[in-house]
């Protein structure tokens, strides 16, 4: 057979992929057992995997010491939907505007709008600031929704894009034969039949938007009630005595949720999130 | 022409508002108002002056080609590390051994879970006295005392390319994995026959036939790697003393710490101008896969 591999191929093959997995997966092995150290056995040297009174104290702790935690992440969930919402309104019609019809300048606005995922908002940083200044969103939840809304349409355009483009046109031609109006083929042809797409794009949409809540939030706003978690964790490490066990409990408390999620639909995350890498 | 295009031909345009809305009001203004800030001295005060190129002259006259020098190194072993280890790890996970489908999955975390949390628990890994790095490697003899990683601007350079290595990694594995499935069997089949070993075809098969995916992926992922921005500002906000100080982090400092506006416009114009010209070879680049593809039938990506 093709696909069969000797004795010694086995090995090499489970060695190197267990190499891989343990440079993606170290970290956090390492935050799981720093968690769960008591603060005194953190700071043995030399370094040991397993140390002395392990418990899964900082876990209780954590919500004493770092107060707005339960914020942090009830903030994070709000501005990782909010974006997640504002986005699906505009990338439904767009990409079904993309996938049905012929207009001028169709390929050339594509093309920008997948243009802007190369920009980015890290090089915007300083015109966006002062526009959130003038609009006065600094300091609240739009500054961290908007500006995450826009640079995660493009990725959904073209995820839903190409997902419409699978579906047979003849449901929307004989609804539009018989009289419907555009709008209405939109909210009973489309929407309906579309919706395990817009599922997907919803999903990847929230991911990418849960975990790129750090430029946005540091920079636009110093109001910690209003903070995502990743900011929230972020203000204690310049302290003098960082509570590193505490701090690592919070952080794969905050990362859970998206694990438990990617658990479930990787499938379709995976292909959501690969959509970004465009290929024709 | 679609039955549904009728008459009223600014339907489509009417379906992209929402969207070329919020774009031209987060994306192609600010861009626009960014070559324009990047002529004047604006700052906290108030009254801002057209002051030509003196942005410009003064940030080529200073440090700044020095960062840009470090940022396309940077950029260059970062994007070289990830390509060459998502090559081989697509390949390990393209073999057909028990427990792949697990493996898949258990090699995206990084690029799933939000980046900042993932770097904080990096920074904690590179300390000299507490960390898990330094640990393993005095115990392997390899450093004779904790090694604080952060702190020296050779070791704090290459710190950080190594946790942008890992956040990257996943996705140019899962995109290069997918490249391959798509090299059809019978290729690999008839060869096989022929009694060409597992590596002849890997050089002669596979490899050829996902290039395009490895160009295509080499230079989004530097694109994206040239913007890299959390992971730096988190572990060493650009030090010590300037060695991870790369474009992104410079115009960040330049313009939101320090307030100077008009010399961090600049710097982003630089930024921009470097990112465009690699977008439009991008652009170029999937344009001629895609021609070459419909003269000889193979397939793209």
């Amino acid at each position: 057979m093709i696909n069969k591999y000797k004795w010694y191929e086995y090995i090499l093959i489970y060695a190197g992929i267990a190499l891989f997995i343990a440079f993606m997966l170290a970290p956090f092995l390492e935050a799981f057992l720093v968690s769960m150290r008591p603060i005194s056995e953190i700071f043995t040297i030399p370094y040991a995997f397993v140390t002395d009174n392990m418990s899964f104290d900082a876990y209780f702790d954590m919500w004493r010491n770092v107060p707005r935690l339960h914020v942090y992440i009830m903030n994070s969930f709000f501005i990782a939907t909010a974006v997640t919402i504002i986005a699906l309104v505009c990338v439904i019609p767009a990409a079904w505007g993309f996938a049905r019809f012929e207009f001028k300048g169709r390929d050339a606005i594509l093309g920008a709008f997948l243009a802007i995922n190369m920009v980015g908002g890290t090089v915007l940083i300083i015109t966006l600031y002062k526009l959130m200044q003038k609009l006065g969103f600094l300091n609240t939840y739009w500054a961290m929704i908007i500006p995450g809304a826009a640079f995660s349409i493009p990725t959904g355009i073209w995820l839903m894009r190409s997902y419409l483009m699978k579906i047979p046109k003849s449901l929307e031609e004989a609804a539009w034969a018989d009289g419907a109006s555009r709008l209405y083929i939109l909210r009973r042809i489309i929407l309906p039949i579309a919706m395990p797409g817009i599922i997907v794009v919803a999903i990847a949409t929230f991911i990418g938007a849960y975990a790129q809540q750090f430029l946005f939030a540091l920079t636009f706003n110093s109001q910690d009630s209003l903070n995502p978690l990743p900011v929230g964790i972020y203000q204690f490490f310049g302290r003098q005595e960082i509570i590193w066990n505490e701090l690592m409990a919070a952080s794969l408390v905050g990362i859970l949720p998206v694990l438990i999620i990617y658990i479930f639909l990787q499938r379709y995350i995976v292909a959501g999130l690969t959509a970004g890498a465009v290929k024709e | 022409m679609n039955a549904l295009d009728g008459k009223a031909n600014y339907f489509p345009y009417l379906l992209l508002l929402p969207a070329l809305a919020l774009t031209l009001f987060i994306v192609a203004w600010p861009l626009a108002e960014t070559f324009r800030l990047s002529f004047t001295n604006s700052s906290l005060n108030p009254v801002e002056e057209y002051v030509g190129f003196k942005n410009y002259i003064k940030i080529f006259g200073g440090k700044f080609p020095a960062v840009i020098v470090r940022t396309f190194y940077w950029m260059f072993i970062s994007v070289s590390l990830k390509m060459l280890v998502g090559v081989a790890g697509a390949m390990l996970l393209n073999c057909a051994v028990p427990g792949r489908n697990l493996f898949r999955v258990l090699i995206m975390p990084p690029w799933i879970v939000p980046i900042a949390i993932g770097v904080f628990i990096w920074s904690w890994m590179y300390n000299g006295q507490f960390g898990m790095i330094s640990g393993i490697g005095q115990w392997l003899g390899i450093f004779a005392g904790p090694f604080e990683f952060l702190a020296f601007r050779n070791s704090s350079f290459y710190a950080t390319i190594v946790t942008d290595v890992w956040v990257g990694t996943p996705l140019v594995t899962i995109y290069l994995l997918a490249a391959m499935q798509s090299v059809p069997g019978d290729l690999h089949e008839a060869a096989w026959t022929d009694g060409a070993s597992r590596f002849y075809r890997f050089r002669r098969i596979t490899l050829p036939l996902i290039m395009p995916a490895v160009a295509t992926m080499g230079l989004l992922s530097a694109i994206w790697t040239f913007n890299s921005f959390d992971i730096i500002w988190i572990l060493t906000e650009g030090g010590p003393r300037g060695s991870t100080t790369t474009m992104i982090i410079d115009t960040y400092k330049t313009a939101i710490a320090r307030n100077r506006y008009g010399e961090g416009s600049a710097r982003a114009v630089m930024i921009v101008t470097f990112l465009s010209s690699f977008a439009a070879f991008y652009f170029y680049m999937l344009t001629r896969f895609a021609k070459r593809a419909m003269n000889h039938g193979e397939p793209t990506s």
